[in-house]
């Protein structure tokens, strides 16, 4: 069955652009992505935007709908309601390029500065012995797809600028990630607290909520590494410890 | 004088899924100034799509298991037209392949004992697939890309190579136009590893995004490379069906491999009628004897019976699924129901196959730890591409190489699930190497200045042009057409239409226009690599017409068996004056300590 839904999608470069209407005929089933693509095949050739996969792996094609930061292809258009009109714009926190594409560069530079995993060495017989109940929280951070909506939602990015300071929630949950690996033999401590700033973080898991992977961020990442970092730093004892060895 | 930003380096890598990664982080690794160029962002590329596991006898989950083991497995899956070379390095390294990259900080599922985990996939003998639940191509790219970030390569983002340059019969750069902004770069370079996938693009029905148009079949096949076997297209059996707008997105085997069974409407597992004569004996006899299996590897234990039909390889299992529906036995939109939910628990459902999961909960309001999905088959992988040596991984074009799917010989007729995966790795990192004689000591070569300014122009002319076609109307048209005249079953008549209509299509995309500026511009980007996707889809039907017999993935309904007088011939396409022409070539013989791990085929 299909029915004619008007929708309003962002257009224009560099943040220099309006709101364009469309009316788009959409069939059963549809995601918010069919219809940037319908619209595109129909009507504007050059509609720019971004997607890959369009089954929630890639992490490509992030859009804020209806105001609400989403992939475009896990949207179906039957849950968004239909008597009103549908907008599509770009995510917020990132530099405008074009249309529905923005310049998410920031977050493959943030990456960069994390030290790469560094293995202990291996077992006597070659290999490298990890079980399944020590490896689970690590996966769950590793489900992650870099859709960087959480990055959109983050307060301490989106309103408060701390692109400097702050690496924000994907890649605290990627720090979380090596801090936890059985296997990894860095000290990470120091980078979460200065590099990745994660006193930024005032938990209020707004990236939670919008995860496409429904990770934890907040509960399984950041908090327990805010407790690393209290631990080490914030502890009296070891406060003590450190004036008197004069260790950082 | 055309206006483009010079780039010089040791080694050009196009492509950064598994296979152009692992290059980078070889070439890198030597001391090669390497540079990667990409479609998408980095870690967006097709390999993340990838579901099941990656094939490696690394004997974790059963020590039954061994080089030889896979070898064979995969020659019998690819029907013995692999290049058995390939398939023996492949099956020797993929093991050290897997364990470097929990080296490099992978996080594979767990045997009991703490070792990688290894699932059952179709054709493979044993348990053999490392994997993460059922998202290893994200764990494999994330992996892979964590690695490179800090080796010395250059990364590209959103930028598209059109052309390749030669000084004689020698590779010697790219030109590349930048999706973001729209301006051109010229690469210099005296390697360049192709490493850009497939081209399931060309068809109405596919798992491939847009990114897989061919492009570096048909770059390589215009710069005068060979491509090979490319009649043999992979459609992989299990794609959703219902929404038509998810039609074709991938369903992993990981399914079958825990124990998913094919129904069709009347509730009769199926595959038990479709097993064929050399498989015979690889496959459970009785439902009994199946269930037996997948209750053993349920709990882990090492199976004491044969698997279950439905692990049949992909070509034998997607052709049952479209026999049934052709019989009037399909599910109600057209393909075949695939039940998880009846065979096991909701909890391990969830835990094994969490992607599938949310895929089908999200895009289809199914759950399949309830109801059984709706399946058929879509348009996959290609086994052909360009033809590669086995060690160097470099084509019949000096200093240009492929690796992954864009490369043909290892799969043969048919791929078995899983080897993609290790594919990649295994010559990803052969292609990184290169050979010593395209190493950096030796000079550079210069791109001709007159094919820098004609490949520029040649891009930008759609745009000067007024009252061409629309890009997106001929796809669509070029797409069903491929569908329709090429796809999972061919007969003769319908691939001499299909190699008329490409002569219309190939005046069609050069007769396009674009509208709007060069900036990020979806239109004009699907215009170039239209020019890919009709290069490519041309050598498809051509290999088909001439492979007159049914073969792994390539099934003609007017000559349903092998024949022997292709059993031992590959299918070479060439570039002879710009027409694409096409010789058989006798199969490398086999050595002989490798010989008792073949059959006849």
């Amino acid at each position: 069955m299909s029915r004619t839904v008007k929708m309003k999608v962002y257009r224009g470069e560099q943040n220099v652009g309006q709101f364009h209407e469309y009316d788009v005929s959409i069939d059963d089933g549809m995601v918010v992505l069919d219809v940037i693509h319908r619209i595109q095949a129909t009507e504007a050739p050059d509609l720019a935007c971004r997607w890959n996969c369009k089954a929630g792996k890639c992490g490509s094609c992030s859009a804020e709908v209806n105001g609400k930061p989403s992939l475009m292809c896990m949207t179906r258009m039957d849950t968004l309601p239909q008597d009103k009109i549908i907008t599509v714009e770009p995510l917020k926190a990132f530099p405008h390029v074009r249309d529905l594409v923005t310049d998410v560069s920031w977050n493959y530079t943030v990456n960069k500065k994390i030290r790469p995993f560094k293995p202990r060495p291996k077992a006597a017989d070659g290999t490298h012995r990890m079980y399944q109940y020590e490896v689970d929280r690590v996966q769950e951070f590793r489900k992650c797809i870099e859709c960087y909506l959480c990055q959109n939602v983050c307060h301490a990015l989106r309103n408060h600028g701390k692109h400097e300071e702050f690496a924000g929630p994907r890649f605290l949950a990627r720090l979380a990630s090596l801090e936890m690996h059985p296997l990894d033999s860095d000290d990470r401590i120091p980078f979460i607290k200065e590099g990745g700033g994660v006193g930024f973080c005032n938990i209020t898991k707004c990236c939670t909520e919008v995860c496409p992977e429904h990770i934890h961020i907040t509960d399984n990442a950041i908090i327990p590494l805010k407790e690393r970092v209290a631990d080490r730093y914030y502890d009296p004892i070891q406060m003590l410890f450190r004036v008197l060895t004069g260790n950082k | 004088m055309a206006q483009y930003t010079t780039h010089e380096f040791d080694v050009l890598v196009v492509g950064a899924g598994g296979a152009g990664l692992r290059a980078a982080i070889e070439s890198a690794a030597l001391g090669a100034k390497t540079a990667v160029v990409m479609k998408s962002l980095l870690g967006k590329a097709h390999t993340v799509m990838a579901e099941g596991g990656a094939a490696a006898a690394l004997q974790n989950a059963d020590d039954r298991d061994s080089w030889q083991t896979h070898f064979r497995d995969t020659m019998k899956g690819g029907k013995q037209l692999n290049f058995y070379r390939m398939a023996e390095l492949h099956a020797k390294e993929a093991p050290d392949r897997i364990r470097e990259l929990e080296e490099w900080g992978a996080v594979f599922d767990r045997t009991p004992n703490g070792l990688i985990n290894q699932r059952n996939f179709g054709g493979h003998t044993y348990p053999r697939l490392a994997h993460v639940g059922d998202r290893t191509g994200l764990e494999m790219i994330r992996t892979l890309q964590d690695k490179v970030v800090h080796m010395a390569a250059e990364i590209f983002m959103e930028m598209t190579i059109t052309h390749l340059l030669k000084n004689g019969n020698r590779i010697a750069g790219a030109l590349a136009y930048s999706r973001v902004t729209g301006e051109f770069h010229l690469f210099k370079a005296k390697a360049i590893v192709l490493a850009t996938g497939g081209g399931g693009k060309a068809f109405a029905i596919t798992s491939n995004s847009w990114e897989y148009s061919g492009d570096g079949q048909a770059l390589a096949w215009r710069s005068c490379a060979e491509l090979l076997d490319m009649e043999f297209v992979q459609f992989h059996p299990t794609g959703m069906v219902w929404p038509l707008s998810v039609r074709g997105t991938l369903v992993t085997e990981g399914v079958r491999g825990e124990g998913g069974v094919l129904l069709n409407k009347d509730g009769r597992r199926f595959m038990f009628d479709y097993i064929p004569e050399a498989f015979r004996n690889d496959v459970a006899a009785t439902e009994e004897e199946a269930n037996q299996w997948v209750a053993e590897v349920a709990v882990g234990k090492r199976a004491t019976v044969r698997r279950p039909p439905e692990l049949l390889t992909r070509d034998v299992v997607a052709r049952s699924i479209r026999a049934e529906v052709q019989a009037g036995r399909g599910s109600p939109h057209g393909g075949a129901f695939l039940d998880i939910a009846s065979r096991r628990t909701a909890a391990d459902i969830q835990r094994k196959l969490p992607s599938m999961y949310h895929q089908f909960k999200q895009l289809a309001n199914v759950d399949i730890t309830k109801e059984a999905m709706e399946v058929g088959p879509t348009c996959h992988y290609m086994m052909g591409g360009i033809r590669v040596e086995a060690e160097t991984a470099m084509s019949t074009l000096p200093g240009l190489f492929a690796a992954g799917e864009v490369a043909a010989g290892l799969h043969g007729a048919n791929r078995l699930g899983g080897n993609s995966l290790s594919d990649l790795l295994v010559f990803g990192r052969r292609a990184g190497w290169g050979r010593p004689s395209t190493r950096r000591r030796n000079p550079r070569f210069q791109p001709d200045q007159q094919e820098i300014e004609k490949a520029i122009a040649d891009n930008l002319a759609c745009f000067a042009r007024k009252g061409g076609e629309n890009p997106y109307t001929v796809h669509r048209e070029l797409q069903d057409m491929m569908q329709d005249n090429v796809g999972i079953v061919r007969t003769e008549s319908e691939l001499k239409h299909a190699l008329a209509k490409l002569d219309e299509f190939e005046k069609r995309v050069a007769n396009l226009s674009v509208d709007g500026a060069r900036a990020y511009n979806p239109g004009w980007n699907l215009a170039m690599d239209l020019r890919s996707m009709v290069v490519t889809s041309r050598a498809i039907a051509m290999a088909a017409l001439e492979r007159k017999e049914s073969r792994g993935g390539h099934s003609r309904i007017d000559y349903p068996d092998y024949d022997k007088n292709f059993a031992n011939v590959n299918h070479i396409l060439s570039n002879k004056d710009g027409v694409m022409t096409l010789r058989a070539e006798p199969l490398p013989k086999v050595s002989d300590d490798l010989k008792q791990y073949v059959e006849e085929a």
